[in-house]
């Protein structure tokens, strides 16, 4: 490659290229994607702000390691496919990705070009190439040596997604099962098809299965049969568990089983999996709510809101006892909520939700609070003002404030637990059940989609290494450098193995 | 088990029909006929735009590779499933055993109630009493004699069986709390009462049993979308705890459930319940009218 001259600050385009969005007032009453992504102009546009440093710190910000500088240089020089196997090597959802990983605090926050500049904006140039992979059908199926080795996952989340996708290059018989009819997990019943089409995760599913993979729905891993049944009787030789913090939690104050009050989780199960938006086409009702109210300020509880909108709300309402600086949404998450007309009242806490008489909720009863000193976490500790209490009218409160560990695994198996119920790992995330993994949010507490792709693949690491395998990352990592070093098309470091293509 | 992909669904292999309102559906998989116990329940999806409803097993085969289900027809989707799945069809979903399995335990001499709906997933409680060596009294409530269903199956299992059937047309008058009040009285050494059935029947088999300190063990079954913990929709008040039936439960301590809480909490979607029947009611109208061409 000839040498390129080297980028400086003041030769790339200034301003960030801006992708088209769905009007606020049109978009608030419509399930279609907010953020209509670039076309190929704005992605060679903004392709051009990387200035290729060699420090490179968005790939140690990206949780899974992507070769960002290599795509986007792949991008300029007008070669998408390649774009596309840069990032396929790293992560096998780059059209999921792109859309939900908080950037800001990842690969973006870090971009040097962000010091001065905006930062590239590299979450949206993932976003492309994936959804022109999705379009073309692109997809990488390897070469794949069988190992003979059978390998279980349970759960169809990302973190199992990725586990899946890792055994699956590295030989090994796959298995996903899911307790939903659907595959996906998060990705299908909680992100809303505004932010995540439920057509990308299925797209991105069925390359999955591209690579030999087999999904099993309506199949609850525990009850259905335990972990344990799964290595001693059912023949599998390592099993994920990737079965995620889905136990929305209650605060514990007045007036919570009234009718209107659910979890954030019901309400976007109920209108994203189970489609209760086009009610009466499809069967499963939810609750109309006229004036909402969100407690919680995190992606959930904004997925919340949208949705609730969307549904036909007048009024939604974020209820945070923090103010906007320690809101755990994503930035865009925010500003797109705000732009839709989503009030937002920081400092505030619910103490009590009241009654109309009828067993339904007429209002929230919220007291002020002040920030104090940080705390552990490093957020600012909110207090109660004594005395503040005031009414906000709601018809429907939901929770937002966060998930707990799912029990059905830790009851019907005998994997060690820590103190808050989530599974015990070591740093290879290996369970205390030889051949037994676990990561995820049932490993860390609820977390973002990257996060548990990341576990899921250093989990498939650890299987790897269990089970014998040889690392199989050397196989997909990129191109080597001098194409001259291999011998009949054949890197050197694999030419003793023999290479098998999977039949389809 | 079925893949994301192919949808072969779960194969309908007999359908039994108890009255206008009650049906019976015996369901094959195996997998399911081998992990189910007493006490838990599955979800059935019944097509690919259905809504997703808890259903106590009523009964499993493990020889035959079936779960039984007994069904009330009383809103959208049971009666549509009343009318659409027949011996030979499948269902969409089908998920389970959910919750926790209900402890047989050591108690020489039980009490098992069923009210309407609730006599067919008490039967395998009774049954497995039955295995476990303990003296099993049923108490089985009816509105008349046309809806009594199983009365052989429980005969079979139970050592007493007294049936009650509002209008007195078969068995005793009253209500399943006449039948406990009577059954008490004779054994006053009954140790534990096992009650399934409507919120209401099993409030009242609560009271009945409280004054005797007669352990008494309810199964709730709210509304739920998952069953498997995520939704929450299935909270229940147990004492001044929160927990979830569908995880925590669905066997929870009669004498501590808030019913009046549960049975409010079932209302909730008592208005889209009302409109999709009536949707239904016009849709089937218009099939009946519809011209048969071919």
């Amino acid at each position: 490659m000839a040498p390129k001259k080297k980028k400086t600050i003041r030769m790339i385009p200034q301003a960030r290229t801006p992708a088209h969005e769905q009007e606020p007032q049109v978009r608030a009453r419509n399930f279609l994607e907010v953020n209509c992504g670039y076309q190929i102009e704005d992605a060679l546009l903004e392709a051009e702000r990387c200035l290729m440093c060699p420090e490179q710190p968005c790939v140690s910000g990206c949780p899974v390691g992507i070769a960002i500088p290599d795509f986007i240089q792949k991008i300029t020089e007008k070669d998408f496919r390649g774009a596309y196997d840069v990032i396929t090597a790293t992560n096998l959802l780059p059209a999921v990705c792109g859309r939900v990983c908080p950037q800001e605090t990842q690969c973006e926050g870090v971009c040097t070009v962000g010091e001065s500049l905006e930062p590239v904006a590299i979450g949206r140039l993932e976003r492309w190439v994936g959804d022109l992979a999705i379009r073309d059908g692109w997809s990488n199926v390897p070469y794949i040596e069988p190992s003979g080795f059978r390998v279980g996952i349970v759960g169809s989340g990302p973190a199992g997604m990725a586990c899946a996708a890792d055994m699956a290059k590295a030989g090994c018989e796959v298995t996903v099962f899911e307790a939903f009819h659907q595959a996906g997990g998060v990705l299908k019943y909680g992100i809303p098809d505004f932010r995540l089409p439920n057509e990308v995760v299925d797209a991105e599913i069925g390359k999955l299965e591209r690579l030999g993979i087999r999904f099993e729905c309506n199949t609850l891993v525990g009850r259905l049969f335990t972990i344990e049944q799964m290595i001693e009787e059912m023949g599998f030789h390592a099993v994920f568990v990737g079965t995620g913090a889905g136990y929305p939690s209650f605060m514990g104050i007045p007036g919570e089983s009234l009718n209107g009050v659910l979890s954030a989780n019901e309400l976007l199960t109920r209108c994203n999996l189970m489609r209760a938006r086009d009610f009466p086409a499809y069967d499963t009702p939810l609750q109309p709510g006229k004036m909402v109210a969100v407690i919680g300020a995190g992606n959930t509880a904004m997925d919340a809101m949208r949705v609730s909108l969307r549904l036909g709300a007048d009024k939604v309402r974020c209820l945070y006892r923090r103010s906007r600086a320690e809101a755990p949404a994503r930035a865009e998450e925010i500003h797109h909520a705000e732009e839709e007309g989503i009030e937002f009242n920081w400092l505030v806490s619910p103490v009590e939700i009241l009654d109309d008489g009828h067993r339904n909720v007429r209002a929230v009863r919220c007291i002020r609070m002040t920030l104090g000193e940080p705390d552990e976490t490093g957020r600012r500790k909110p207090r109660p003002e004594p005395g503040s209490e005031f009414e906000i009218d709601a018809d429907m409160v939901v929770y937002a404030i966060g998930t707990n560990a799912n029990p059905i695994i830790g009851q019907t198996s005998k994997l060690k637990l820590n103190s808050r119920g989530y599974i015990a790992t070591d740093e290879q995330l290996a369970t205390s059940i030889p051949g037994v993994f676990a990561g995820g949010d049932i490993v860390t507490g609820a977390a973002t989609v990257i996060e548990a792709m990341g576990a899921g693949r250093l989990a498939a690491r650890g299987m790897k290494a269990f089970l014998g395998l040889r690392e199989t990352d050397c196989v997909y990592r990129d191109p080597p450098a001098v194409p001259h070093s291999t011998l009949f098309g054949i890197d050197p470091a694999e030419h003793c193995y023999a290479r098998v293509r999977l039949p389809r | 088990m079925n893949s994301a992909t192919a949808d072969p669904g779960f194969e309908i292999v007999a359908r039994q029909d108890f009255s206008d309102v009650t049906f019976l559906l015996e369901i094959r998989h195996p997998l399911l006929a081998k992990a189910a116990r007493p006490g838990q329940f599955v979800i059935v999806m019944a097509h690919e735009h259905g809504e997703r409803i808890p259903l106590t097993i009523a009964d499993f085969d493990r020889d035959r590779g079936t779960i039984t289900l007994v069904i009330q027809a009383v809103g959208k989707t049971t009666r549509e499933m009343q009318r659409d799945c027949r011996a030979g069809t499948r269902l969409h979903g089908l998920v389970g055993p959910m919750g926790i399995p209900s402890q047989i335990g050591k108690a020489r001499k039980v009490l098992c109630v069923g009210g309407g709906l609730g006599v067919a997933p008490v039967y395998p409680q009774a049954r497995a009493f039955k295995q476990s060596g303990a003296y099993v009294i049923g108490v089985l409530g009816f509105r008349t004699r046309e809806l009594i269903f199983w009365e052989d199956k429980f005969r079979a299992c139970c050592d007493e069986l007294i049936v009650c059937t509002d209008d007195g047309s078969a068995g005793i008058k009253g209500l399943v709390t006449e039948g406990i009040r009577q059954a008490i009285e004779r054994h006053p050494d009954i140790e534990e009462c096992i009650a399934i059935g409507p919120p209401v029947m099993m409030k009242g088999c609560a009271e009945a049993t409280r004054p005797h300190k007669i352990r008494t063990i309810v199964s709730l079954n709210p509304v739920m979308v998952d069953g498997t913990g995520m939704c929450g929709g299935c909270r229940v008040k147990i004492g001044e705890r929160v927990k979830f039936a569908c995880v925590d439960g669905p066997d929870f301590d009669g004498h501590l459930v808030d019913f009046d809480d549960l049975m409010f909490r079932l209302q909730r979607y008592k208005a889209t319940e009302r409109d999709a029947n009536e949707r239904f009611n016009e849709h089937c109208r218009m099939m009946n009218r519809a011209p048969t061409v071919s």
